[in-house]
């Protein structure tokens, strides 16, 4: 993104950021949810621009990779498989519990409003400047502290991943009377 | 000045290699139609134009004029965006690919890649992903049941080849040691990927197979069971843009085998050649696709999935481990 | 170039490679052999493993050092925790033992996940990075997840598996909201540097900061079940197996205690006056809420679950004083509360019977005259968890209430023993259900009498009469561990 200009870049900014959180807002309004995670998608895809712009291209690139394409595949392909879709057709009412959320998620909204509109950079900066991305590689960055500053809670996660897996054959899996 | 012809040398760049690239499409349903034709002991086309050769261009106007029909059950939005969206992720992963070393033209320095991307494979891992979901959601928005089945089949096997296609590349990363297209082409100065890391190559290129539903993994669409399976509904021009997006996305496979394996635009003579010995080394991929076709049946359903779970994930993973090794090694 | 790890920091997580090397093993183990043999073998393999761990952890008692670039530590307050985790875990497979071959859930996965889940513990527990907090703390949930929904045929097991994955994804997307924001306020990642930049920084307030803070707490706030965000607790403390009950209702509070005070006390200190606040409101509703539920309830689980929501409510208290010195008292408190926790379930889970998940209070009818020990450990527990002396229920709630009045929250610790006066009827009616009902139907029948059960009780009984009488050894215990915030 170096050598773009600013105003360039703000003008991406604007238009993804508004992307993004107008394609939520209309994701969690659909009734169907193989629409609503086609927005979440669409979420995920300007996300990933805006890391583009704050130079965090290899982010940027896995998010696409794993969020905008693997898990929401996986999202659509059981949102089809179990024909949920169908049952959005009955259509629903609006009840208390909705009307409740709904404050609740406007309070937390606006509190994050606030959290961002007082902003000031209280904190200090990390090590990683644009210019050092840029002469390092971002890839060879990620790589760097991912798997050496961080390498042992990357061990840990890995053990995340596995009981995630486990845990999910195990719930899964044919009962006893079943499988004779 | 000096950004205006930067930004002019970017759009012809990438209009050239929209252009290249439909027109290698358009003759590339002819390679098939002719190829297929031999292997099965037939002529092809070959009414229009001398030897056929007039037959793409025919079979685009037909689908132009064709009637344009909207299932009643359909998704109408998504049925109309679908192939669009085939079409586009198949053509946007060209961008990253380089298919010719950095040239002198009209005293600057022209690098011959659209955009030289620092994490150009994970931008073709990521685009493939969403390439699939122009076909899942075209079955699925045609309101038809073989278009589901058709969806479905291609979102389960894509999602499990996607693992094994991914690992693939993985040996080509640590050998290259770098994610940049243009650099893992350079790596390959001395000796191509395709001696270096023989697995990872055929790993790929049955992956790869998977990724563009061919046979013997067209299971998205097998005409026999699915009568045309996720695009079933579909006609005219949107038809043919599926048709487009698959070739394209053909053409997009084989140039990445090229290009991590292949050594890329490598090859004798000067650079400016480099484009040339890109399309032959294309061409030989895209000849073995089709010859595959015309060879092989297609495979079981079960079968696919048992494939791609039990045999090359594993192997894959395997490769993985042998070849970092290797690497830490020295070997290789 | 970041450094990278030496070889010889890796013989201070010996106790976790342990766990993970056992667990690896039983996953093996539990793919090539099925059935009760094996299942009993897995089962003698965790606590084998469990016990080596032990016994590696508590030689690094006093140990203070960080290792793996900050990512970990190895201190007393980490150290307390692992081994009660351990202890915990060692119980919770000696009921298995028998508890899981009558539900057939048992095998190699089984054991395996609950050593994860410790696994995931451990690391939540002895770290003062986010990050490695964060995953520790994953890790230990997702197995419980799991672990929660082992009783594929009940549905309110399958209920409680659900219910409890999808508000504690909600929780631990607050929680991790909470850390991002508090890195995004001030550039830290880390507990430790996050309290020597708020001492150079004095005053310091931004308002991301504190929406962070909030969010933290939030997260936190979950996973020990305190009011508001107690809501699941009741329902999958009832769904989940018995013995999974016991395991959650122990160890994940502690450890979502422990992560708690390192984070709060290490950190967040300076900032007591405006935390404290909130936490007070939430520890009266929490005490509160919880002990009026639980008068009405008819099944014991159900009685045990709203008992833990209150617990949680008294160990807050002795939280809001921030007071540093005396957070000994939280940790005194969760360890007595573990060993009669797991001593009461067990005990609800000999009065079970084989593929009934409830526990009705009439079930408990005539247990004293029918089975006295298990009537009389049962009281025991029962006693200790209503606070009456000379068990350690009663030490720890003393030793929490004295740390409030110390801290001149008198209000609080007022409130607080009204509640443990509420609490104590209906504990002591479970105890007028064994004693002085007749047995009610067919719930007179046999109970399930096994001697890991009998192994169990007797050494919860004997830590909480020993933690009760002697106190001494235990307080002395966790005032070093806590320590480490002097």
């Amino acid at each position: 993104m170096i050598g773009i200009g600013l105003g360039f870049k703000w003008f991406i900014f604007v238009v993804m950021a508004l992307t993004a959180v107008g394609a939520s807002i209309i994701m969690v309004t659909r009734k169907n949810p193989i629409h609503s995670a086609l927005w979440l998608i669409v979420t995920f895809f300007s996300i990933a621009v805006l890391y583009v712009t704050l130079n965090a291209t290899f982010i940027a690139v896995a998010q696409v990779m794993v969020y905008a394409g693997a898990v929401m595949m996986l999202v659509i392909f059981v949102i089809m498989l179990i024909h949920l879709e169908w049952g959005a057709r009955l259509g629903h009412k609006k009840s208390f519990p909705k009307l409740i959320g709904s404050i609740i998620t406007i309070i937390l909204f606006l509190q994050i409003l606030a959290g961002v509109y007082t902003y000031s950079n209280t904190g200090q900066h990390g090590i990683y400047t644009a210019q050092k991305l840029a002469e390092i590689g971002n890839t060879r960055a990620v790589g760097t502290v991912l798997y050496g500053k961080y390498a042992f809670a990357f061990e840990i996660a890995s053990i995340l991943l596995l009981v995630g897996i486990v845990g999910a054959v195990l719930l899964a899996r044919k009962r006893k009377e079943q499988e004779r | 000045m000096e950004q205006l012809i930067t930004l002019s040398i970017m759009v012809v760049k990438n209009i050239v290699v929209v252009l290249v690239l439909m027109g290698f499409v358009a003759y590339t349903t002819l390679l098939e139609r002719k190829l297929l034709g031999r292997l099965q002991v037939r002529p092809g086309p070959n009414r229009v134009g001398p030897f056929g050769l007039l037959q793409p261009i025919a079979d685009g106007v037909k689908s132009f004029f064709k009637e344009d029909i909207i299932p009643d059950e359909a998704d109408k939005t998504l049925y109309v965006l679908a192939p669009g969206i085939s079409l586009f992720t198949a053509l946007s992963l060209f961008a990253v690919i380089p298919f010719g070393p950095t040239v002198e033209f009209l005293g600057r320095q022209v690098k011959l890649v659209v955009a030289d991307l620092d994490t150009g494979l994970l931008y073709l891992l990521a685009l493939a992903t969403l390439g699939e979901y122009g076909v899942v959601l075209g079955g699925w928005s045609s309101g038809n049941k073989y278009g589901v089945l058709g969806a479905l089949r291609a979102a389960a096997q894509m999602i499990s080849y996607e693992c094994a296609l991914g690992l693939a590349v993985i040996g080509t990363i640590i050998i290259a040691g770098s994610i940049n297209l243009s650099e893992i082409v350079n790596a390959q100065a001395g000796l191509w990927f395709i001696v270096k890391y023989p697995f990872g190559f055929i790993f790929y290129l049955v992956a790869g197979l998977a990724e563009i539903n061919r046979t013997p993994f067209d299971m998205p669409e097998s005409e026999s069971e699915l009568a045309c399976g996720f695009n079933i509904e579909y006609s005219s021009m949107k038809f043919a843009t599926f048709m487009i997006a698959e070739y394209a996305h053909m053409f997009t496979v084989a140039a990445i085998v090229t290009t991590l394996f292949l050594g890329g635009w490598m090859g004798p003579g000067p650079a400016y050649l480099g484009p040339l010995w890109f399309i032959i080394k294309v061409f030989v991929i895209i000849f073995f696709f089709i010859w595959e076709r015309g060879t092989y049946p297609r495979a079981r359903y079960d079968q696919i999935m048992q494939f791609g779970w039990k045999f090359l994930l594993p192997l894959t993973l395997l490769n993985v481990v042998v070849t970092a090794a290797l690497v830490a090694m020295g070997v290789l | 170039m970041d450094a990278l790890i030496p070889a010889s920091e890796f013989r201070w997580i010996v106790p976790e490679m342990i766990l993970t090397g056992f667990g690896l093993v039983l996953l093996i183990m539990g793919c090539l052999t099925r059935g009760p043999v094996a299942s009993k073998i897995s089962g003698v393999l965790c606590i084998a493993g469990s016990l080596f761990a032990l016994i590696f952890t508590v030689k690094m008692w006093g140990m203070n050092l960080d290792i793996f670039n900050q990512l970990y530590t190895i201190d007393n307050f980490g150290t307390f925790f692992k081994s009660l985790f351990l202890a915990i875990l060692i119980l919770v497979a000696l009921v298995s033992l028998r508890y899981a071959d009558r539900e057939e859930i048992g095998g190699g996965e089984y054991y395996a996940l609950l050593m994860f889940g410790v696994l995931g513990m451990m690391v939540m527990t002895s770290s003062h990075h986010f990050v490695t907090i964060f995953i520790g703390l994953e890790v230990m949930s997702l197995a419980i997840y799991v672990l929660c929904g082992l009783l594929r045929s009940e549905l309110a097991s399958v209920e409680a598996a659900l219910k409890y994955f999808l508000l504690g994804a909600f929780a631990t997307g607050f929680l991790l909201y909470g850390m991002s924001m508090i890195y995004g306020s001030t550039g830290l990642i880390d507990v430790v540097d996050l309290k020597k930049y708020f001492l150079m920084k004095q005053p310091f307030s931004a308002t991301m900061f504190i929406i962070g803070l909030g969010f933290l707490l939030v997260g936190f706030g979950f996973k020990i079940a305190s009011v508001p965000f107690h809501m699941w607790t009741p329902d999958v403390y009832q769904g989940a197996p018995t013995s999974i009950t016991a395991y959650m209702a122990t160890g994940v509070k502690a450890a979502a205690f422990g992560a708690l005070i390192r984070v709060f006390f290490t950190a967040f200190i300076p900032f007591q006056f405006g935390w404290s606040e909130i936490i007070w409101v939430l520890a009266v509703l929490t005490m509160t809420v919880g002990n009026i539920t639980a008068l009405v309830q008819r099944d014991v689980k159900r009685i045990l679950a709203y008992s833990s929501i209150a617990h949680a409510g008294y160990i807050l208290v002795a939280f809001i004083t921030g007071d540093r010195g005396e957070a000994s008292s939280m940790l005194y408190y969760l360890m007595a509360y573990s060993f009669m926790n797991i001593g009461a379930f067990t005990a609800v889970i000999v009065v079970q019977r084989k593929g009934d998940n409830t526990s009705d209070l009439d079930s408990f009818a005539g247990l004293g005259a029918r089975h006295p020990f298990i009537a009389l450990c049962m009281s025991v527990f029962l006693l200790s968890l209503a606070g009456v002396p000379p068990l350690a229920g009663f030490m720890g709630k003393f030793y929490v209430f004295s740390t409030a009045v110390k801290a001149q929250y008198y209000w609080l610790a007022i409130i607080g023993f009204l509640n443990s006066v509420v609490a104590a009827y209906y504990y002591l009616r479970v105890m007028m259900y064994m004693y002085f009902r007749e047995p009610i139907g067919e719930a007179a029948g046999a109970v399930d009498r096994a001697p890991q059960y009998g192994l169990v009780m007797l050494i919860c009984m004997w830590a909480l009469l020993h933690m009760g009488i002697f106190p001494r050894t235990f307080i002395v215990m966790a005032q070093k561990a806590v320590g480490i915030f002097g």
